[in-house]
């Protein structure tokens, strides 16, 4: 187990590099000029200069390696630099003095670092996405597990049908529709997520659930219809078969058949599913942060794409590689820790 | 004493063979039967059929020009609101009501929805193509397998919404130059999501090819000479049919829901073109004074995509004998 989880780690290095010098190269082809809002009086050779010092007079492989430099090498550097000294998990540690002012990624939108950028907007998707997922699931589990339990009933029918119709529309027609019926008519929630809220008191926080509690409906209708399907097929796998016939004739309570023995078996390929989805959801997020103008990362990348801001964009897209590729390897590994079965070796 | 053996004994009445009770049905006729049980996917089908009947035909029969303004009956309501208010601006003759440029909003919904369907279709088949191609290639020459296979799994760790975001931007204006605007991003939108969506599709394909290709009619076909080519055309094309059709349909959703997003995410087809998501993507502004204009685009869609996976879920359970005839 533990030389496939080193050995699928050191694979991975090799597809995301590959991933990055695919989106930089596609990125190399991009029609837009960083320098094209700048003043017409602004001499040529003087845009030049401009031009180089962002790095764009480079031939492509030298600026590919430049930003690979940046982001493996120096980001870490600030990072490392970040937790020893100012963060409270690390702080204790000795002030380690790593980052000597070299040029980091750099946004060319607000011409400071793209990764100060990104972690200022992280928290607000991961709120927002985090907490949809936790509910989707929460809701998903129990209803793909009754489906299954009684299967073809009423609530069986009615769980697919409500699955079915999560699965097919799409969050940018859920999010207004929310946004009519429960800020608009009924004056419930607010329509637009304030980032600027600070939470130090019961009002705030009452105000801060009220504002996710749409994004998060949206995003979370697509989980649970997504985790519950999966549910409830990996529960009817298990019904049927000859431990469950067993645990019955041994007298067991009909909760602890399907609760301990059917539903821990079932578990299994649901878990994976849900890493695998992580991903996805962050990339379904960049349609709903733009419904509720939540200013986390995906909203990032769309203004970043309008204004040509190739390094952002760059970043991000990798950003999202990244996660796709870790939580591939995560949802592989814990299927081989969780189902005895499977050996990689 | 023996006693002379019956020149032919009576045969047993149980094994009597009857002959064969019904005459012999092929394959599609029982999925056509088991579909025909399956009471959603019935009404998926009639309603894709359906939708993609009036977005052809539609404009035939209504002849409004879905481009043309009309300033002065602008911001009409549909003609069901004249029901509780009766002070709305409605006309017979606009019965969906018309936008703010008073361009006629039936004309633009059918107008909407050919550009829809037809980036969903066009999509759908060209990632079909190309994941059949990949997969058949990976499953059926061995030497390709590896290599064919590791691009996939590098192209399904690609961010897929971000990148379809920076490629419609970015190649945008070299494709509007070759193919006129509207022409242009037709090929970009359809290619792109072709790219991005043949995975699931090659994955099943190969392993659906590599289970077949060690069974003996594969065997006897490649003894008697049958050239690997015509193996694939007449062997085991036709085997792996039911899995590439099953993806047909998720595909089509797909296609039309990406393509949906990059017209709301304002990255689709140029603002005089109506496809379901700009008209969406458009009316949202307003949506408080016109909540219609986001819900008639937004209910074609749904309504649309809920057709085709109940279609799917359906065919899939026809098309797998050990469900089918139960």
């Amino acid at each position: 187990m533990l030389t496939f989880a080193v050995r699928r780690l050191v694979l991975a290095v090799p597809t995301l590099l590959f991933i990055s010098f695919v989106i930089f190269m596609l990125l190399q082809l991009a029609p837009g000029d960083p320098m094209a809002q700048v003043p017409l009086t602004v001499p040529p050779e003087v845009k030049e200069l401009m031009r180089q010092a962002l790095g764009v007079g480079e031939p492509p492989l030298v600026q590919y390696w430049k930003w690979l430099v940046q982001v493996f090498w120096i980001e870490p550097k600030v990072f490392i630099d970040w937790l020893t000294s100012s963060s409270s998990l690390l702080g204790w540690l000795p002030d380690t003095q790593l980052y000597q002012g070299e040029l980091r990624v750099i946004s060319w939108q607000t011409r400071s670092p793209v990764m100060d950028i990104v972690i200022q907007r992280i928290p607000q998707t991961l709120w927002v996405v985090g907490m949809a997922y936790i509910v989707g699931i929460l809701i998903a589990l129990p209803i793909g597990i009754y489906s299954a339990y009684r299967q073809y009933s009423v609530f069986d029918q009615s769980g697919t049908f409500i699955t079915m119709i999560g699965f097919s529309i799409p969050p940018f027609f859920t999010g207004p529709l929310l946004i009519v019926i429960f800020s608009v008519q009924l004056g419930w929630f607010p329509s637009i997520y304030d980032t600027t809220l600070v939470v130090d008191s019961w009002a705030a926080f009452k105000l801060q659930l009220q504002q996710m509690i749409l994004p998060v409906m949206v995003l979370a209708l697509q989980t649970t219809a997504q985790i519950s399907r999966y549910m409830r097929a990996s529960m009817l796998d298990n019904l049927n078969q000859d431990y469950v016939r067993t645990a019955r004739a041994k007298g067991l309570s009909e909760a602890v058949v399907v609760t301990v023995h059917v539903l821990r078996n079932s578990m299994i390929p649901v878990i994976t599913v849900i890493a695998l989805n992580v991903p996805s959801i962050f990339g379904g997020a960049i349609i709903t942060e733009n419904v509720f103008k939540v200013n986390g990362i995906g909203q990032l990348l769309i203004t970043a794409l309008f204004a040509n801001d190739l390094p952002m964009v760059m970043t991000l897209t990798f950003i999202f590689a990244v996660l796709i590729v870790l939580f591939n390897l995560i949802a592989d590994i814990l299927y081989g820790l969780l189902d005895p079965r499977i050996r990689y070796d | 004493m023996t006693e002379p053996l019956q020149a032919t004994p009576t045969p047993i009445e149980a094994l009597a063979d009857k002959g064969p009770l019904a005459p012999p049905r092929s394959q599609w006729r029982d999925v056509w039967d088991q579909l025909r049980k399956h009471k959603g996917a019935m009404f998926g089908g009639g309603f894709l059929v359906f939708i993609t009947l009036a977005v052809i035909l539609g404009p035939y029969i209504w002849q409004v020009d879905a481009q043309k303004l009309d300033i002065r009956n602008k911001d009409m309501r549909p003609i069901w609101v004249a029901l509780w208010d009766g002070t709305a601006k409605v006309a017979w003759n606009r019965p969906f009501g018309t936008d703010q440029l008073g361009r006629d909003q039936l004309a633009q919904i059918l107008q909407g929805g050919r550009t829809s369907m037809a980036v969903g279709w066009a999509a759908m088949v060209l990632s079909l193509i190309i994941g059949t191609v990949v997969g058949v290639m990976a499953g059926f020459v061995r030497k390709a397998d590896g290599l064919l296979m590791r691009l996939t799994d590098l192209f399904l760790s690609l961010p897929i919404l971000p990148l379809l975001l920076v490629a419609v931007t970015l190649f945008r204006q070299p494709l509007r130059e070759a193919f006129g605007p509207e022409g242009g991003m037709f090929v970009l939108i359809v290619g792109i999501i072709a790219i991005t969506s043949w995975m699931p599709t090659a994955r099943i394909v190969r392993g659906d090819i590599l289970a077949l290709k060690e069974r003996e009619f594969i065997l006897a076909a490649r003894s008697i000479g049958t050239k690997p080519f015509r193996i694939v055309q007449r062997h085991l094309l036709p085997n792996v049919l039911s899995p590439i059709m099953v993806s047909a349909t998720l595909g089509l959703a797909t296609a039309i829901i990406t393509e949906s997003a990059l017209s709301f995410l304002g990255v689709g087809f140029p603002s005089d073109f109506p496809t379901w998501g700009k008209m969406l993507a458009d009316a949202v502004q307003r949506m408080q004074q016109f909540p219609e204009r986001v819900y008639l685009p937004g209910i074609a869609i749904s309504l649309t995509v809920l057709s085709v996976n109940y279609l799917g879920d359906g065919l899939r359970d026809a098309l797998d004998p050990r469900i089918r005839g139960r």
